[in-house]
């Protein structure tokens, strides 16, 4: 299936991607066909400048269980230096591509 | 019948007037022929989009496979354009369907064209290829495992792929339609929704459903891929295809 799920967010940090580190402004997160991990279905993350172009682009595709061990251990790293924050969904889109 | 073919990269008018990159393919044989838009699948203006465009001049068609990420992206690797439409909110309908025109345009001004023009589409693009074939003066479509021609996307997320059944009265040409049984999106009962739509207003269409496939079971660089439902499948297009597009024509 295409899940067209999609949520997308802007960020604040810096990716290395295939021509060197870049300030990332954006972020896609999603749930759908990967293009090169075995697997029907991956979560996959965008790091993104669209002001730098599409190659702007730091990609990861991890199956279920990966995505949820990395976002647990993000919150664990983060908690145990003292910073929560607010967990506040970004806004989830459609798309039609 | 040979199997030679030539396959080439070109800028065509889109939607708009705009130049888009586009991947043409056709046979090297001199008779006048039929002709297929190939509409890329949502990873985009892709190594298999391009190889299955040549597996229709391999088979006797003209193959024109336009990257509707050409504006969004130029130049760019396919998946780097995919992440970048993604992250823009996908490709808008008007012109998807301005782009699949100016490709069809393009095929029939080839001196090779009988005049015919077929559009297949997958995934995305399969909805893609119903939308064409009720807004386009083509001659056949074929639309494999498209998500949201029933239905709209999960509510909370807003609308831009919604659903086309409202447009299933203009269909301009036969359908058909290759689907696996183990799909979501979309599922056998949206499938089925479609499928009396089109059976009520009398439309010219054959669905095939085939049991132990989901989605992108034509896609044979990803566990998806189906042996069995692909090959019956690209037998069911030689049959259609062959059925509404060959001939002299024009």
């Amino acid at each position: 299936m295409c899940t067209y799920r999609t949520q997308t967010l802007n960020l604040q940090g810096s990716g290395k991607g295939a021509s060197g580190w870049f300030s990332v402004t954006d972020a896609s997160v999603y749930f759908d066909h990967p293009v090169h991990a075995s697997a029907e279905h991956t979560l996959n993350l965008d790091f993104l400048n669209p002001a730098l172009g599409p190659g702007a682009r730091v990609a990861l595709e991890l199956n279920a269980d990966s995505a949820l061990a990395l976002a647990a251990a993000i919150r664990t790293v983060l908690a145990a230096s003292g910073l929560t924050g607010d967990l506040a969904p970004p806004a989830e889109r459609s798309i039609s591509v | 019948m040979r199997d030679d073919i030539r396959a080439e990269t070109l800028s065509i008018a889109g939607h708009g007037g705009d130049q888009i990159e586009a991947y043409l393919a056709q046979p090297l044989d001199e008779d006048r022929v039929g002709a297929v838009v190939v509409i890329h699948h949502m990873p985009g203006y892709d190594s298999w989009s391009k190889e299955v465009t040549r597996t229709f001049a391999a088979h006797g068609y003209l193959a024109l496979c336009p990257n509707l990420y050409s504006r969004d992206a130029p130049g760019a690797s396919p998946d780097d354009a995919a992440a970048a439409v993604r992250a823009k909110g996908g490709v808008p309908d008007e012109r998807l369907v301005g782009d699949v025109g100016g490709a069809a345009a393009h095929l029939r001004s080839l001196s090779a064209s009988n005049g015919k023009v077929g559009v297949i589409g997958y995934c995305s693009g399969g909805r893609q290829s119903f939308l064409s074939a009720c807004s386009l003066p083509l001659d056949a479509a074929v639309v494999c495992y498209g998500a949201f021609i029933v239905g709209d996307p999960p509510e909370g997320m807003p609308h831009k792929a919604t659903s086309l059944l409202h447009l299933a009265p203009q269909l301009h040409c036969p359908v058909l339609g290759l689907f696996g049984a183990e799909d979501k999106f979309p599922s056998p009962e949206q499938v089925a929704v479609l499928e009396r739509t089109l059976k009520d207003q009398g439309a010219d269409f054959e669905f095939h459903t085939y049991p132990d496939a989901g989605h992108a079971f034509f896609s044979p660089d990803r566990p998806s891929f189906r042996h069995e439902a692909a090959k019956e499948g690209w037998e069911e297009i030689w049959e259609f295809y062959g059925r509404l597009l060959a001939g002299g024509g024009a």
